[in-house]
């Protein structure tokens, strides 16, 4: 057991760190979430320069090895940030993927211009109906000579409006809810018979709805094995809950510090608020959920980097954690802020939504409290 | 003691479903069940539909123009409103000033006003908070100083609800700022919006509308007759309508019919491998909120039924805004669980009217359950927050 970062890490941890603080204040962001892409290109290209879009891959795909110790010290800061350039979609998620999955040759075309920032993608894993049921995929896939036919709908694909590849679960084979029979596709986000309809989501992140009708792709498109994709779907989500959980964490350390201040400053019947014990006590249990939710968050990290027998079981601890406590201190960090708390002015508000998006993605408290009562 | 109804109280229930589902214009009726959002003239309009039933002055003495229902048909009125999803009444006239002139304005104010207010001829905003006063409302600084026959007001209001459309707005103003104690030197005025002076400031909320505003007054001439009451006396007049405020803020038919639809919505969509309405967890904490909800709504009942025996709502009010407001907002989280990942679509643009509602993203109107979520944390927040209320009850109602 040892709580300490390498060297690597700590510096991994001191430029983002020094990035967000110095490079992406809350006006340059808001500016950033409302352009027409819904983030800034020169930033990715920035995130490629310094080797952050490297991060989770393999020496041998030129990255840098990292693993859940990495993106869990990542996130937290672009969690303080707020930042809006598409990680989670584009590296988490789609790199995931890629990186488990991708032949040589698929790894050439798609994985290298991702490292390079010079490619936008996403994961389509979330069907209209599917809710938190990864395996719950109605899109199918039906052979034809060596192509393949696609046809469904997938629903608030992160990055899905900006996305030049589109990983794509589909049914090959098995019923609608059957883990077996689904299959990995890497498309080309321009291939004929795909429709998007693209939209910011509430926390100023990109999404879209995304229709697939006889979309013809070349049997080299299968990532992995045909009918064998969900243990990859499932690891990858598993990857992408962990990283949303330490964003999350972030997001709630910053939001406890700004009330604090502000109640410091913010006077009222001639005295300053954070002198009513009423509301002292409220902050001390903002804090104590952050340091609880930190608690397992390392855990979380820790066991997946160390790939023990409770990687899987400390996901859905952490992101139970965050689904009650993240909201709560989201919700106190508001009230206490009073009116201004409720306006789009204040950043506040802002880490709130962000905050509440993050719970309601990858299985909110209630569907990850059912995993661990299992 | 009988929880059923009486032949006439049936009757009048009758009367009150059937006039909202045939007469209540159609326009509002469809902009209300595709969740598209209300304007001005639709609110006025509404407003004109009750009136013309002789139904606006609901709570309003039989006098100036009021119901002079019983409890019991308030009680049904409200039921069978929010059954009908007919939109909010705008309070600040209705609920708010009106009551206030005809408690304590003079009779010219009465004839001036009441008229308008009951046939929603008139908007009318508040002008209470101010930038910094917050929940300590009496350390309101807008100052109105006497000069010949008029007032003369300077200074800023805040959280103007719906200040954008009003044709009026009811201030509290300090007229003395030398006294013994804050809530004393405050006068309650009504200013014409088209005054010379003032300037209205749209307030963006954090789900991106614009409900709220900041009201700028840079010198604006009042007359001294619009000055409601004597002097000084504000506070006491403006606490009045704050109670009265703070009861209409509970909403429990409204949140009742939103905890119907949310179970039909349940039932029948299917998302994961089965309804949510098989999910057990989910169901138990609907019936929780259920339950509390219906003990609500026998609080307000009880404090309506005190009100109508001839005493001011008191501080028991706050228990109605607390409960109130803690129960609409426990229903917005269920409404959150139940949208999964379709909360996190930012869509508003898809519920103006001439949208096709093929191509919105979502079902129903179930990306719209984020915006309302976010923009009701202020329920907590507005009419004195709830950590006011609770430090209101804990002074007057347990002498603490």
């Amino acid at each position: 057991m040892d709580f300490s970062l390498n060297d690597v890490q700590s510096m991994l941890a001191d430029t983002v760190e020094k990035f967000v603080i110095n490079d992406y204040d809350f006006d340059t962001r808001q500016k950033y979430a409302a352009s027409d892409r819904g983030y800034s290109a020169d930033v990715w290209n920035t995130f490629a320069e310094l080797g952050w879009t490297a991060v989770p891959f393999s020496e041998a795909d030129g990255g840098f090895d990292g693993g859940p110790i990495e993106m869990m010290i990542m996130m937290q800061h672009f969690g303080r940030g707020l930042v809006v350039e598409p990680y989670l979609a584009n590296i988490v998620l789609a790199g995931g993927v890629l990186r488990r999955e991708a032949s040589d040759a698929q790894k050439e075309r798609w994985l290298q211009p991702l490292i390079g920032g010079e490619l936008q993608a996403a994961l389509a894993f979330i069907e209209p109906q599917s809710r938190y049921d990864n395996a719950n995929i109605a899109t199918a896939a039906v052979a034809d000579g060596d192509d393949w036919i696609l046809n469904g709908t997938k629903g608030v694909v992160l990055n899905g409006g900006n996305a030049d590849l589109l990983i794509v679960p589909a049914r090959t084979a098995g019923g609608q809810t059957d883990s077996d029979g689904i299959t990995l596709f890497a498309v080309a986000g321009d291939t004929q018979g795909i429709t998007r309809n693209a939209y910011p989501t509430v926390d100023g992140h990109q999404a879209a709805e995304i229709t697939f009708t006889d979309v013809r792709v070349t049997g080299d498109s299968v990532l992995g094995e045909v009918g064998a994709g969900y243990q990859t779907l499932s690891a990858v989500v598993d990857e992408g809950t962990l990283a949303v959980c330490a964003e999350a964490v972030g997001i709630m350390k910053i939001l406890t510090d700004k009330t604090v201040e502000y109640a410091k400053s913010r006077v009222q019947f001639g005295v300053p608020i954070a002198s009513f014990q009423a509301l002292q006590h409220r902050m001390v249990d903002m804090l104590t959920a952050c340091e609880q939710s930190y608690s397992l968050l390392l855990w979380a990290a820790m066991a997946n980097a160390d790939a023990t027998a409770e990687a899987r079981k400390a996901i859905s601890a952490i992101k139970y954690q965050v689904g009650t406590s993240g909201k709560k201190v989201g919700q106190e960090a508001v009230q206490l802020h009073g009116g201004m708390g409720v306006t789009w002015e204040l950043d506040v508000a802002h880490y709130f939504k962000r905050l509440t998006a993050i719970c309601q993605m990858f299985g909110n408290a209630d569907w990850h409290l059912d995993k661990l009562a299992e | 003691m009988h929880v059923t109804f009486t032949d006439e109280e049936v009757a009048f229930r009758e009367e009150v479903r059937t006039a909202f589902s045939d007469e209540m214009p159609r326009e509002i009726r469809d902009k209300q069940s595709q969740g598209v959002p209300l304007e001005r003239q639709d609110y006025v309009k509404f407003q004109k539909f009750l009136h013309a039933k002789g139904w606006a002055g609901i709570n309003w003495p039989v006098e100036y123009g009021g119901t002079g229902w019983t409890t019991v048909q308030k009680y049904i009125f409200a039921e069978e409103m929010a059954n009908a999803n007919a939109p909010d009444i705008i309070t600040f006239g209705l609920g708010m000033v009106g009551p206030v002139i005809y408690t304590f304005g003079s009779e010219e104010q009465k004839q001036r006003f009441l008229p308008d207010i009951l046939a929603s001829n008139v908007w009318w905003c508040q002008g209470y908070s101010e930038p910094g006063s917050g929940s300590d409302l009496a350390s309101l600084k807008t100052k109105a100083e006497l000069v010949g026959d008029h007032y003369v007001i300077n200074g800023t209001k805040t959280w103007t609800t719906l200040g954008q459309h009003a044709d009026w707005i009811f201030c509290l103003v300090r007229t003395e700022s030398d006294v013994a104690r804050r809530q004393e030197g405050i006068s309650f005025i009504l200013v014409d919006m088209k005054s010379p002076g003032i300037t209205v400031k749209p307030i963006i909320t954090l789900d991106g509308s614009h409900e709220i505003n900041e009201i700028h007054f840079e010198n604006v001439e009042v007359p001294a007759g619009n000055l409601v009451g004597e002097q000084g006396k504000g506070w006491t007049y403006g606490k009045v309508l704050l109670q009265h405020e703070r009861t209409g803020t509970a909403r429990v038919h409204a949140t009742e019919y939103r905890l119907k639809k949310l179970r039909e919505q349940v039932a029948e969509s299917v998302r994961g491998a089965r309804p949510l309405a098989e999910d057990r967890n989910f169901m138990r904490k609907i019936a929780a909120v259920e339950v509390e909800l219906k003990a609500l709504e026998f609080t307000e009942l009880r404090t309506l039924a005190a009100v109508a025996s001839g005493k001011a709502p008191g501080p028991e009010s706050s228990i109605l805004k607390l409960k109130g407001t803690e129960l609409q907002q426990a229903v917005d989280e269920l409404c959150m669980e139940a949208a999964g990942y379709y909360a996190l679509p930012y869509v508003p643009e898809q519920y103006a009217v001439d949208f096709p509602v093929a191509e919105r993203v979502g079902e129903g109107s179930e990306t719209k359950t984020s915006l309302r979520y976010f923009n009701y944390r202020k329920a907590s927040i507005y009419g004195g927050s709830n950590e006011i209320q609770k430090n209101i009850v804990a002074k007057h109602v347990l002498g603490l």
